[in-house]
């Protein structure tokens, strides 16, 4: 029996796990632009708060995956439910490339334009919603691009605290010595990866042509 | 001199210095103990090189820069007590660059300032086609992007874009600068003209002799931060000060 068989055998079950993925992908990336962004722009605003926000994202970043789950295992209401902690451990590690990008997409417009408007009597609100982040949005759809995929497929790891998922498949495989099996999870995390990429890219180019 | 509001100059420094810290504890003195008066109406040109100090005069009069020492006073009344937004939607300012907004169309570039003034829309519209026609645009570029105009263009959706709120007072950091000779002698021009009907008070800065000569009613020599003299364009040329008798060497075969 080869991959597609399997896969079209149990074509509700692999539905079901891309649908959890994708969940777990989609919740995760909201909640990182939603503190990431506005981390961002703050560090613009405060470069004292640059070092510290940005060397926090770091550090994060450097956490190796299945130990952060670990770690959040025991905090309170997060570490309840599976989900809810692989959810926070892929938004957390989301956070590096949306804040970085923000910021450089920011600080990267022009300082002439950004000039012009202060001398002309934009106030500080009006600038950033008008001038920078208009023209810095190119740079921070490439940050979410970024998140998107590495979240794609850090997410296969969520599987390996019962959070489901496509890992699912990979690590029963692997359970399995089954190569078909961990490719039904591979397979799809890849196309989602794939699709993510190549649609956020479009967006991304789209944004940045002006 | 009375204290009429007509007589009374419209910009004022008063010992105005501006430091930037250095490395360690020394300090950079960008404009040295600064004494100026702008009178209403006047296009006063303040020449220098690179480094002397006339973008720093510029920005501290809309206060994007604050003087480390001595009061700099815009309409009588200091510009540390000006709320800073007010003062500086009564300046036109153009910069070299022309920092137009790449993002915006023509309309929304010269429409800024009403716009955030909260003017009605229709009013706005208008007052585009009026500025568009002013500084001798077509009507039909409105709807276009910076980037699809000539530099030329360009510089005059700058122009356009400082008056669009009809301030008072404009500041023109070498507003020319970039542009090739012949776009230059013609908005050059087409800036007497204006001004002839306008009668802004006009700050203006370059480093060009001839442009200093060809629009100031009176010019600033700078050098290395200090204000050498003042002059109108004839006493300039008659001038044996030494640094403006070197500028007119300096640009004498091409007068």
């Amino acid at each position: 029996m080869n991959v597609w068989q399997f896969m079209l055998q149990n074509h509700t079950e692999v539905l079901e796990l891309t649908f959890e993925h994708l969940k777990l992908v989609a919740i995760s990336t909201l909640l990182a632009v939603l503190i990431g962004i506005p981390l961002g722009i703050l560090i613009t605003r405060w470069p004292s708060l640059n070092k510290p926000v940005l060397g926090g994202a770091n550090i994060i970043q450097t956490i190796p995956s299945l130990a952060l789950f670990g770690f959040l295992l025991p905090a309170p209401w997060i570490g309840a439910r599976a989900d809810r902690l692989a959810i926070l451990a892929l938004a957390l590690y989301a956070l590096l490339p949306l804040i970085r990008n923000t910021y450089a997409g920011i600080q990267g417009v022009d300082r002439a334009i950004v000039e012009a408007g202060r001398g002309m009597g934009m106030t500080d609100r009006q600038l950033l919603f008008q001038v920078e982040l208009p023209l810095a949005m190119g740079v921070i759809i490439a940050g979410v691009r970024v998140a998107t995929v590495i979240s794609v497929g850090l997410a296969t790891i969520a599987a390996a605290i019962g959070a489901g998922g496509l890992g699912e498949y990979i690590f029963r495989g692997l359970a399995m010595v089954n190569n078909q099996v961990i490719l039904a999870g591979a397979i799809p995390a890849a196309a989602m990866a794939l699709l993510a990429d190549v649609s956020l890219g479009w967006l991304e180019k789209r944004l940045s042509s002006r | 001199m009375t204290d009429s509001p007509e007589t009374r100059p419209v910009i004022e420094f008063r010992q105005v210095a501006y430091r930037i810290n250095g490395h360690g504890n020394s300090t950079r003195e960008l404009l040295h103990d600064l004494d100026l008066e702008v009178q209403r109406g006047e296009t006063l040109v303040l020449l220098g090189r690179s480094g002397s100090g006339k973008t720093t005069t510029l920005k501290l009069i809309n206060h994007l820069l604050t003087p480390s020492s001595g009061e700099l006073r815009v309409e009588a009344r200091p510009t540390r007590e000006w709320d800073v937004i007010r003062l500086r939607r009564m300046i036109g300012y153009v910069i070299q660059e022309v920092g137009l907004f790449p993002h915006f169309t023509v309309e929304r570039n010269i429409g800024l300032v009403p716009k955030i003034e909260n003017w009605p829309a229709d009013k706005i519209h208008a007052r585009v086609l009026e500025l568009l026609q002013l500084v001798g645009l077509d009507a039909e570029i409105a709807s276009r992007y910076p980037r699809e105009l000539s530099g030329g263009q360009r510089q005059r959706v700058g122009v356009a874009r400082a008056l669009a709120a009809d301030p008072p007072i404009l500041l023109m950091d070498e507003p020319f600068g970039a542009l090739d000779l012949i776009t230059r002698a013609e908005l050059q021009r087409e800036f007497l003209d204006l001004q002839k009907r306008l009668r802004k008070t006009v700050v203006f800065v370059t480093h060009d002799l001839r442009e200093a000569l060809l629009l100031g009613t009176r010019i600033a020599l700078m050098e290395a931060g200090r204000l050498v003299t003042v002059q109108t364009p004839q006493e300039f040329l008659d001038s044996t000060e030494p640094l403006a008798a070197a500028y007119k060497d300096a640009f004498r075969t091409t007068l």
